[in-house]
Order: C-alpha cells, then structure tokens, then sequence
C-alpha cells in the first residue's frame, strides 16, 4: 500500500520537472556544495543557508513548471511594467551602496530591481513578438527596441554596466531569435565598434579602471589587479588535477576576494584543477543543450523565444563569470548559475529554468 | 519587403529559426571551448608560474630577533637585562579610523598623554604598514583585557616582546648609555655598512655607552622563520625556523658595588670618578655625577623629559669622567715631577726654595703660591708632599714647554685613551704647536706661546685640561711604573651558544721609557702626601694598607692680582674643583683613581675622602659606615662593626 502511495507523490512532485536539466542541474548543485564547504572555511552555516534557498527554488521551479507558459505569459507586461516603474523609483528614491545605486528599500526589504528585469524583459519581448506574431514588421523591431532601452538606460544609470549588459543582451536574444535582419546585427556591431570612443568618455572612473585592469592586471598588481591577479594565481596554481578538496592554499589564506559569491569558481579551480573545470564546462553544456533542444521543440513563438532568451542568458551568466575569474573578461557583478552563494540569484534562475521546463513541458 | 514575406512564411520562419538555433549554440560551444582553453593555458602551460606565485604569496620570512646579551659587573650582577612584556601596537594602513580606535583602546587601558605623544611621534616616523606601538610594558591584566577584545579592532595587536631594562638606573647610565628605537639616521648608516640585513625586525639598536660600543656582540644574529601568511599578512602557521644567534653578554671590570660607593659619596654633588687597575687597565668604577635614568630613552623620550634633562644646569646627559674637560690642578704636578727628574732638570734631592709667590726675571707679576707664607726649603718628595707651587712654577720655567710637553704627553696626558665608550674627549696638554693652532683664526699674537706661559701650566692651570679618566689612567701609569694598558670597561665577552668566553687582552700597549728610580722618587712624594705634612695626611686616618695621592684644586675663575680666593663669597658655579688622584697598595698597585668634586674648593676636603673610601672598599671591602644599609647593590648588611671608625675618620 505504502509503495504506490509513496510513488504517487514522487510522480506528482516529478511530474513538471525536466528529467535532463534536473540531472544536469543536480550535479551542479552537489559540486556547488563542497566549495561552498571549503570556501566558508567550512562554516555549516553557508551550507544551511543554501540548502534553505534551494528547497525555496525548487518550490518556484515546480511551480512555474507546472504553470502553462500561456498563462504566465500574461504577466510579462504588468511584470515589466512594474520593473520599468521600480528602476525609476531606483533613481529617485534608490540606496546607495558601493558607489552605485541599485537598490530599492521597502521597509524591511530592500530589493534590486533590475534582477527582475533580467527575466521581465526577455518575457515581455516574446510575449510582444507573439502578440503580433502574424503581423510582424520593422516597426515593431523598433518598439521591441525601445523596450530594450529604457530598462537598459535606467540601469545604465545606477550606475551598473555589468548588469545593463546582462539585461540588454537577454533582450537582443529574443531579437535574434525573432528574426532580427542579420544586416541590423552586423550594423549594430560595426557602430557599438564605433561608439566605443564615445562610451569610454561617458564611463565612470572605476568601470574605466576596471576595464584598463583587464587589459592588464599587473599594472597595477597591488590596486585594481590585485583580485584578478590573485584568482588566476589560484587556477593556475591548481594545475590539471587541483590541490584537492578543502586544500587550496590561496582561498584558506584570504587570498580570494568574495569567494564563497563571484570567485567561488576560482575557489573550485584551485581545489579541483583543470578535471573540475571541464567537468563543470561539460555540465553547463549539457544544461545549455537541453535548453537549446527544448528551444527547438517549443509549441509557440513565445516559447521558442522565451526559452532561447533564457537558454543564452544562462550560457552568458557563466561564461561571463568564469571568463571573469579567468582574466579574459572585465570583472562585473555577475554570480556563477547555482555555484555562487546567494538566494536571490539562485532563486531568479530557478523561476527562469522553471519556465523553461514549463515549456519544455508543451512539446509539439 | 523580401524580408517581411519570409516571415509570414511559417516554413521559412521554421527554417531560419532553426539556423539561428544552431548558430546560437555553436557560438555557445566556441565560447566555451575558449574557456577551456583559457583553463588549459592557466593550470597545464603556466602551471609552474603560478604555483609558484601561489607559494611566494602565502609563505614569508619572518626575522627572528635574536635575544640581546645581557651586561653583568665583574662579580655577576646583573646591569642589563631584558624581561619579556607585551605591547599594544597599531598598524595605520589597516584601520580606518586611527583616532577613534585609540580612543577606544583607551577605554580597556590606561593611556596616557605621554604614552599618545610618544604613539604620534612614532606614527611620523614610520611607513604605514608597520605597527606602531601605542602602549608599551601592559601590565597582565590589561593584557588580559585588550586580548579578549582585539578582535573588534583589525590593525590592533598585542605582540610579546623583550625589553632592555637597566635596574641600577642613574648608576649606570654613563657606562652602559642605552638602547633606544631605531631611526633613520640607524637606518642609513646600517645599510651603508651592510648591517641592515641582520636588523630586520629589529626595533632597537644601542645609542650610547657599552650598549652601542659593543652593538655587534650585544645584538646577535637574526634568525629566521618562514611562516605561511594569509593576505592579511597574518602568520597562520610555522613551516621552518632557523634560530637567531643570541647576542653575547658582557662582563665588566666595573664593580657595580664599588660604583654605587662612590655614587653615593659624591650625594648630591657633581663630578667624575674614575677608578683603574692599574696592573690591567681595567675600570672598576666609572661614575659621573649626577646621571640619569637610561630606561627614559630606551622607548623614546617625550620631548617635556628631554628637555628637563638638556636645559638642567647641572647638565646630567654630559658624561663627564669621558668628556668633562678640567685643568688638572695640583694632580699634574707628580706627571711633571717625572717630566722633570727624566729631563734632568732636577735633582731630587737638591733642596730648592718655596716662596709665597714665583716672579719671572724683569717682571714684577707674582705667580703665588697657595700657601702665603711658603714652605722654606724642599726638596722633591716634600714639593709633592705639601703641593709647593713656587717649586713647580720655577721647574715649569726653568723646563720650558718644549721638554715638558713630550715626556708628559707620555702619561696619555691630552689624548684619549682609548677606553671601549665612544666620542672620548682628548683634552689639552699644551705645546706652540697646539697654541697656534687653537687660536689659528685669531690675532697672531694670541696664538703666539709666550714664556710665561709655561709658569701656570706647571701646577697644572693655564691651558691644561684633562679628562677624569686621561686622569686616572695616567695615575695607574705611574702607579705601575710606567706600563701602559688600555682603559677598558668590559672583561670578558661570553659566548650566548657555547659560554666560552672572550677576554679582552690585558697585555700592556707601552711601557714608558722613564727611570725606574724616577717612579721611586715621585710616587714617594704622593705617600708622603697621605702622611703628617702632607696635604692630605687627614684622610689617612686607620689606613690598614699603603696609599699615594696627590690632591688638586682646579681654578674656575681667575684670581685679579692681590686678591684673595673666598670660597664663600663665590657663587657655586665659579668656585674652585676638588680633585684627588691616588692608588693602592703603593708597593703592588691594584687600584688607581681620579676623583674630581666640582665647585668643592680643596682637593682634600671633598675629593680625596671619595677616594678613600672607594679604595678601601676594594682592598678590603668595607663600606662606609654611613652608606651601610643604604645600598642597592648591598642590601644585606654584612659586616656591621669592622671599619666604622676608619669610615668617619675618612669623611
């Protein structure tokens, strides 16, 4: 009796969950929390934290897998709009902290709009494309456009380039993947090349710094480069097979900066070596591939946009992070998918693998 | 148009879409193979580089300072030590707010506006990462205290470390000198001569005294430990360590006991007192009065103290027994005696005049003696005796300055000596040579030596002046016969590691070239000194062993002509110095002493009791009866009966 009942409630629970991605994601996650282990010098108190945020992820993820995504698609434009309102109330009414001005207090809560806009936008692009779906032309590139912008601008403004970026980029996704000319593409990298004068003389002192530090972290090894100089002192110093769990020297020394958040891969590569690396890289992949396929197989233009969007936002958030940790890209405030420490992050990629899932769930 | 046509073809839209798909994800699959190309370059081609970046990062080198020898006296008492204590120290680039977190460290201590000076002062001189100390010697409790809470404040530590201490304080302060903190100018002249590799870490250097003439023995070798450090700088643990070689320690001729004796005696006067012996050179007693406390400048000096100490009158930082340049008084006339009887201007024997007053042919200014009425006829022995000065005016002019010069130069007379203590003042034995040269930027005729001259520098005035110690060491010359051996503070130098021991060579730098009889004749002029007639037959009261002296009263002021020297009516400053020189036993001399009591008046009066005592103390270890109990070298009273007589009859 027990047995069936038992397996009734797994199957119900199962049910709206992607077998593939949860596997992909599982391994993530179980690797995720022996660094976390290791970079909070072993602090049990990281771990219960993470586990709280996971379960709370989960339950979102099942939720928004289990939804119809015709029926969640229905509030992109209030979600958006109240993402557009909250970023304004940002610049007017924003907190301070570190220099930018990202967040909004709420009493007890202070929140980060633009973490909402990160899923807003691309929703409320598809759901637009969809909408005139039938009637499609230039014009409405224009106006998708302009929906790009004004959250783009206002998080431009706080100031946040990482995250502008981040935010512009999930909505030129769903441009993409609508059938943005690939002349308009072409056209729009030759003047991004163009204006780069242009923005380097609008940007602030430190995203300047930030960017010469990439160029060259020794410049300055002990100012600007010195996070980024100690962390690829970390991987490399890993070599092929690591120092081993719980060994890296640089991490247990405080050589690395926020290392249980956006260096914690630095933190994996010290301990596991290059065999850890690629085997995340084959993991993220795999969950990359999954989302791809799902992109595919997606019933409505809304899906297949929506999925993709979140597919490529998810490869960018990696890539960026790790590209980041590795010196090769400018160090922005973007956390590793499911290994950096932090609930709101963790639970904002759980709502968009959630509808993924959910359409992935509506094959055709 | 093209363009809006293929999109409402859903076939077309199909296609295209699966394209961009595709194009999508082998951009994705590029990327991250870049990645990991990127990881392969890291960890497998630059491995070797950044694990050794990894390895230089976390592990230091740490000096390790080696323990400072300690300085003992020739019996074993200690003079110099370290005791371990901690200090709370700050480093200024790792906290934010420097004075709200020595505001609030005062609230777990006591600190003082002299502890903060002393903190600001520091804080000037050093670079930002280095700590600075802010309370030096916590007692336990508040060490206690401020290590429960320094976690509050990053920046804050309390370290352990060694601190030089020297208990006998103002006794020793001329000998010894101090360690002090290391500045700029220690810095400079260190890595000048390549030291400075064996001072890292190092917070003290010795300044003055023993502590910095013997700077190499004392301080050691660094050692060494190589510890890993977290970014912090914080040592997490100890890998390796090679142990310092701990400075050596130094036994001194000085006796501690002996010093305080004559300290004491001086009470509150000021002056020098040197005693040698005169079979080693070495110095049983160097004390220059007054003294001061060395522990004040071991951690910097606040400027109130300092300049106490520098504008005080009675000039307490000048060390007077190396430095203290005096005319020599009478005490020069058995220096000439010898000048004089081996230049064969004199027949010892030969009874000569002794007037009240010395003319010089075709002048009428009388060159007066002492003692008004003269003394009659005297031979030698009995010049010495009673301190005749027409005697020694008629030598000195008879002589001239040319012969005397160079037979008196030879009693180390108006050159250092050498003793182990730096910046020995070397006085001035006069000749032409150094008149002209002293007044080379004046009037040719100031410089010019005059006959007359000579007659003053007989009895030890004019332009003579000596150090207390050049006195002392020239006495235990003559005392020995003329065997010259090097002052020397420090006998021995003990090995920290294997406590074999060092000695300083006590062979003899010269002998003099004078006649053994010559020696006979004068240091029986100094006995006779001590004996009825002589000037300082009142010491000589209970003498169970032989001693020679001579007394010397050095003028400060000029006398005008036809008058009369009036202690009383003097101002302290102006009177004149006391001054004695003598040894002990007179037939096998082991100690030998100068004593000068400043604005005392007489010789015998003030300077010879001092050498009384003192030498009886070393020859038989008696104390004066009105210091007994009352020494800090000697607390338990020992010998309560012996020699109490002797004692007052000699002050």
């Amino acid at each position: 009796m027990h047995q069936p009942l038992a397996k009734r409630i797994w199957d119900a629970i199962a049910e709206p969950f992607d077998g593939w991605l949860m596997a992909f994601l599982g391994g993530v996650f179980m690797l995720s929390l022996l660094v976390l282990y290791s970079a909070s010098n072993q602090s049990w108190y990281k771990i219960d934290n993470k586990l709280v945020y996971t379960l709370l992820s989960l339950v979102v993820m099942w939720v928004l897998a289990k939804a119809r995504p015709q029926a969640v698609m229905n509030f992109a434009p209030p979600l958006y709009a109240v993402g557009v309102l909250l970023l304004i109330g940002v610049e007017l009414f924003g907190v301070i902290v570190n220099g930018s001005q990202r967040w909004l207090s709420l009493g007890i809560v202070r929140i980060q709009p633009s973490e909402i806009m990160k899923i807003a936008l691309p929703m409320m692009l598809a759901w637009y494309f969809q909408k005139y779906e039938t009637t499609l032309n230039w014009r409405h590139y224009i106006v998708a456009a302009l929906l790009i912008a004004v959250p783009g601008v206002l998080v431009l403004k706080q100031p946040d380039l990482g995250t502008a970026v981040l935010i512009m980029g999930a909505g030129f996704f769903v441009l993409f993947f609508a059938g943005l000319s690939w002349k308009v593409i072409i056209g729009g990298l030759v003047a991004f090349a163009a204006s780069l004068p242009v923005v380097w003389n609008m940007m602030h002192d430190y995203q300047r710094r930030r960017v010469l530090t990439l160029l060259d972290p020794m410049q300055d090894p002990l100012g600007d480069g010195y996070h980024i100089i100690q962390s690829m002192i970390a991987i490399g110093s890993g070599g092929p097979w690591g120092k081993g769990w719980l060994n890296g020297s640089q991490t247990h020394l405080d050589y690395i900066p926020e290392r249980t958040t956006d260096f914690i891969f630095a933190v994996y590569s010290e301990e596991f070596g290059l065999l850890g690396n690629l085997t995340l890289l084959v993991l993220y992949l795999c969950i990359i591939s999954r989302g791809m396929l799902i992109t595919a197989r997606a019933q409505t233009l809304y899906g297949r946009l929506l999925a993709g969007a979140i597919t490529l936002s998810f490869f960018v958030y990696a890539f960026v992070n790790m590209g980041m940790v590795a010196g090769i890209l400018p160090v922005v405030g973007v956390p590793l998918p499911f290994m950096s420490y932090g609930g709101t992050a963790t639970v904002s990629l759980a709502v968009a693998l959630g509808m993924l899932m959910s359409i992935g769930n509506r094959k055709r | 148009m093209s363009r809006h046509a293929r999109l409402k073809d859903p076939q077309s839209e199909e296609s295209q879409f699966q394209l961009r798909l595709l194009i999508a994800f082998g951009f994705m699959v590029l990327m991250l193979l870049l990645l990991a190309a990127r990881f392969v370059w890291l960890q497998v081609l630059q491995y070797d580089h950044f694990s050794t970046l990894a390895q230089n990062n976390s592990i230091s080198l740490v000096p390790v300072q080696p323990n400072r020898g300690l300085i003992l006296d020739r019996n074993g008492i200690v003079l110099a030590q370290n005791h371990a204590a901690y200090t709370l120290e700050l480093i200024p680039d790792k906290i934010a707010d420097l004075d709200a977190t020595v505001k609030a460290l005062g609230t777990l201590v006591e600190i003082t506006p002299r502890d903060e000076r002393r903190f600001r002062k520091f804080l000037a001189e050093s670079k930002e990462f280095e700590p600075v100390p802010l309370k030096l010697k916590l007692k336990e409790d508040e060490a206690a205290r401020l290590a429960a809470n320094i976690w509050r404040y990053p920046g804050v530590e309390v370290r352990a470390w060694l601190f030089r201490d020297y208990p006998y304080k103002e006794l020793t302060s001329h000998v010894l000198g101090y360690i002090g903190r290391i500045n700029q100018n220690d810095q400079k002249r260190m890595e000048e001569d390549g030291t400075l590799a064996n001072y890292r870490g190092a917070t003290h250097i010795g300044k003055l005294g023993l502590e910095a003439t013997y700077e190499t023995e004392l301080h050691g070798q660094n050692g060494f430990e190589e510890v890993e450090t977290d970014a912090g700088g914080r040592a997490v643990r100890s890998l390796r360590r090679t142990p310092p070689v701990h400075g050596n320690n130094l036994q001194l001729a000085l006796d501690i006991r002996m010093q305080e004796i004559a300290d004491k005696l001086f009470g509150m006067r000021r002056g020098a007192l040197v005693a040698i012996n005169p079979q080693t050179g070495g110095v049983l007693a160097f004390v220059s009065k007054p003294g001061f406390d060395p522990n004040l400048f071991i951690d910097g000096i606040d400027a109130a103290t300092w300049k106490n100490l520098n504008d005080d009158w009675q000039k307490p930082l000048v060390n007077r027994a190396l430095r203290g340049l005096y005319p020599p008084g009478s005490t020069f006339k058995p220096f000439f005696a010898m000048a004089g009887l081996e230049a064969g201007a004199l027949n010892p024997n030969e009874l000569r005049p002794a007037p009240g007053y010395f003319t010089l042919p075709g002048s009428s200014h009388q060159f007066r003696d002492s003692v008004p009425s003269g003394h009659g006829m005297v031979n030698l022995a009995k010049a010495i005796a009673v301190s005749s000065d027409t005697y020694f005016y008629r030598l000195a002019w008879e002589m001239g300055i040319d012969r005397i010069h160079p037979l008196v130069a030879q009693f180390g007379l108006g050159s250092k000596t050498g003793i182990d203590l730096d910046s020995e003042a070397s006085g001035v034995l006069p000749s032409k040579e150094w008149k002209a040269k002293r007044f080379a930027k004046a009037r040719p005729e100031v410089g010019r030596w005059y006959p007359a001259d000579v007659v003053s520098v007989g009895i030890g005035q004019g332009f003579n002046a000596y150090t207390p110690l050049q006195m002392a060491n020239a006495t235990a010359i003559l005392a020995n016969d003329g065997k010259v051996f090097k002052p020397h503070l420090v006998q021995k130098i003990v090995d920290a590691r294997s406590n074999k021991e060092k000695l300083i060579d006590p062979q003899p730098l010269r002998a003099l070239a004078f006649k053994p009889q010559h020696f006979a004749t004068v240091k029986e002029g100094m006995r006779a000194v001590l004996q009825p007639g002589g000037t300082a037959f009142r010491i000589s009261g209970g003498l169970t062993y032989s001693m020679a002296g001579k007394t010397g009263t050095a003028q400060v002021v000029q006398i005008k002509q036809g008058a009369k020297y009036n202690a009383g009516a003097l101002a302290e400053q102006y009177r004149d110095h006391s001054w004695f020189i003598s040894f002990a036993p007179v037939e096998h001399p082991t100690i030998a002493i100068a004593v000068i009591v400043e604005n005392a008046g007489f010789g015998a009066t003030s300077a010879a009791p001092i050498a009384r005592a003192v030498t009886d103390f070393a020859l038989t270890g008696k104390v004066p009866a009105e210091l007994e109990g009352q020494l800090l070298t000697m607390p338990a009273t020992k010998k309560p009966d012996q020699g109490a007589r002797d004692a007052s009859a000699a002050r």
